[in-house]
């Protein structure tokens, strides 16, 4: 733990960065942008694992943990979510998500 | 240097979502990642945000940089939002973030008192993730393998040209 610095100030700091998440979501069209918001939210939840992990238990590891599976299916999730976007480009010409109405082939 | 980083965390957060250029919203993103890292390093945790640069700094955003590059122009432009998604976004994270900081704030979080704090080094993360007893975390770590094995696969076999 931080001396000075209470755990309120990185809860709200990650709220605040969950919340820009979900209005980027909401507010673009584009996949790839959804995609930007995505990892910030799965951002800020690592961000709050790792402080309750360190203020509130520091004896245990286990908060370290979940934050390094969490990055590591966030890497799974881009990849395969990239892969979709670059099949639907060569298909559509367009990532707009207005576009892609058709989910079958 | 708390501040700095959060309040580095913030700014590019509103511009990656704000920004109106695909590419600099991925360059802003990786402020954002960044400035996450350093504040894993305030906390002590060097290994987590030694990962977070490598994996999410190095390999995500590149990964994402290059989508960005094979599917669009780098000059193009965005439309603005439809006034309606602007409002109901708006009001979302308004509305969202009051309830959570309310629920956050009136919330009196007690540290567990009298526990040493663990002093982490590779030989207790490598014992605990490869684990079977009390805080072992051998399955999850074989699940996730599988995980990224299958993901791995479908990435090639969904982007992969069709031979006609």
């Amino acid at each position: 733990m931080i001396q000075g610095i209470s755990i309120h100030h990185f809860l709200i700091v990650s709220t605040l960065m969950f919340f820009i998440g979900i209005t980027g979501f909401i507010i673009r069209q584009n996949l790839i942008t959804i995609l930007l918001s995505v990892e910030l939210i799965l951002n800020s939840v690592v961000i709050n694992f790792l402080v309750f992990n360190r203020y509130l238990y520091p004896d245990q590891l286990q908060g370290h943990f979940f934050s390094l599976f969490i990055i590591g299916v966030a890497a799974a999730e881009a990849s395969v979510a990239i892969a979709l976007i670059i099949n639907i480009y060569r298909r559509i010409h367009n990532i707009e998500a207005d576009n892609v109405d058709r989910m079958k082939f | 240097m708390f501040y700095l980083l959060s309040g580095t965390i913030l700014t590019f957060s509103v511009l990656t979502i704000t920004s109106r250029r695909m590419l600099r919203a991925a360059v802003y993103l990786l402020f954002v990642l960044v400035a996450t890292s350093g504040l894993y390093f305030l906390l002590n945790y060097q290994f987590l945000a030694a990962i977070q640069l490598t994996l999410y700094a190095g390999g995500i955003v590149v990964l994402i940089i290059f989508s960005i590059l094979l599917t669009g122009h780098i000059s193009e432009k965005f439309k603005n939002p439809a006034p309606w998604k602007l409002w109901m976004g708006a009001s979302v994270f308004i509305v969202g973030s009051a309830v959570a900081l309310w629920a956050l704030l009136s919330n009196e979080l007690v540290r567990d008192t009298g526990v040493e704090e663990v002093q982490i080094d590779m030989h207790l993360i490598g014992n605990q993730l490869m684990g079977t007893g009390k805080n072992g975390f051998v399955l999850p770590f074989e699940i996730i393998s599988i995980l990224l094995l299958a993901s791995m696969v479908a990435a090639i076999v969904i982007a992969k040209k069709e031979n006609n």
